[in-house]
């Protein structure tokens, strides 16, 4: 087998993958329809900037909960954004997480923010790294001449 | 009507997240409209050509006008509802509540499925309500709402110029310029109310 073909295949296991063990849902899959010829690095882009919002909210948040007076409703404004970039991307493992995190924000419950907040900062970290790892793959394939299988 | 027509609607969409605005830019592009994003509901509004204090001044004064290119034509505003400052809803009551801005039509996006929000901005005169994250399957309902107001602006327009003399072209000519300096201003008396909201918290837009 040639190596675009290996590749492609590779890819192709890669991102089903990732949607089956729920990383990414559906709404990654619209993101990748919005992609054509004019607006090649679609995916790339919001990807980009959902990692780097992440990050400023991830730094957010652990700054809020390290207050001696904890602000539940400043704390529970981040987690909304959270929630709201990560379901705009589709990565649901975050989403999710992020709802289990406003629960404990209503009931005020440190421990339990504490906990979702580690949780969540792994989900991140963990859909940031396979996104990263299927974008090389991307990369990968037209690097060796071929084209990006559509998943859609 | 093709494609190629739909790029003479222009939508103005508003939302305080970046990545939310990039998808709902790429979302109406790819349905061939127009588009302009800004960050807020004040940055609306001024794109609008409408600022707080000027709200009782504009009724004799429409702002969407062929004849004066102040502004650029505006054919749906469709606005996140959570948002620092000025929310959608707010956004949504200043514009409906404007005699210039009133038939543009309003669509409100939000992440979360409350009926009570809901049902609140349908009744202000929201023409749509939709779900985040917003879909292709969405974007499609946006025409029938444009298509609504073109009728209703060409209906307004013919009664306008019917009135309209010659010699009232300058005084518009030099309305517009007062209002370009007026504009200036408010975007840097902006800059200061930004700067704030970003130091007191936001609003809750949770249980509302």
């Amino acid at each position: 087998m040639d190596t675009v073909s290996q590749l492609q295949r590779q890819f192709v296991e890669y991102t089903a993958s990732l949607y089956r063990e729920g990383y990414l849902d559906d709404q990654f899959t619209q993101l990748q329809k919005l992609q054509d010829e004019s607006n090649p690095d679609f995916v790339v882009e919001v990807v980009s900037l959902f990692f780097e919002d992440s990050e400023k909210l991830l730094n957010n948040l652990t700054t809020a909960l390290h207050q001696e007076n904890i602000d539940y409703k400043q704390v529970d404004a981040h987690v909304h954004q959270f929630k709201g970039s990560s379901s705009s991307i589709g990565a649901q493992r975050v989403k999710d997480m992020c709802v289990v995190f406003r629960n404990y924000c209503d009931e005020k419950n440190l421990d339990g923010c504490v906990v979702c907040l580690q949780q969540a900062k792994n989900e991140y970290i963990l859909v940031r790294n396979k996104l990263e790892a299927l974008f090389n793959l991307e990369q990968q394939i037209l690097q060796a001449g071929g084209s990006v299988p559509m998943m859609v | 009507m093709g494609v190629a027509a739909d790029s003479q609607f222009h939508v103005l969409a508003v939302d305080d997240s970046i990545i939310d605005r990039k998808l709902i830019e790429r979302l109406l592009k790819t349905s061939s409209f127009q588009v302009t994003t800004v960050d807020s509901g004040s940055k609306a509004l001024e794109f609008l050509g409408l600022h707080e204090e000027d709200e009782d001044m504009n009724s004799n004064q429409p702002s969407v006008s062929p004849n004066i290119h102040q502004e650029v034509e505006v054919n749906l505003i469709i606005t996140d509802y959570c948002m620092p400052g000025m929310t959608g809803y707010d956004l949504l009551k200043k514009v409906k509540n404007s005699s210039s801005l009133k038939d543009i039509p309003v669509v409100i996006m939000s992440s979360e499925n409350v009926p009570s929000r809901i049902n609140r901005c349908l009744e202000e005169g929201a023409d749509e309500f939709f779900l985040k994250p917003v879909r292709l399957s969405d974007v499609n309902k946006l025409k029938p709402h444009m298509m609504r107001m073109k009728i209703k602006e060409t209906d307004h327009q013919e009664q306008n110029q019917e009135s309209k003399t010659r010699d009232k072209e300058e005084e518009i000519e030099s309305q517009q310029q007062s209002n370009g300096n007026k504009r200036k201003s408010m975007e840097e008396g902006d800059i200061t109310r930004q700067n704030k909201t970003q130091i007191q918290w936001w609003p809750y837009c949770r249980f509302d």
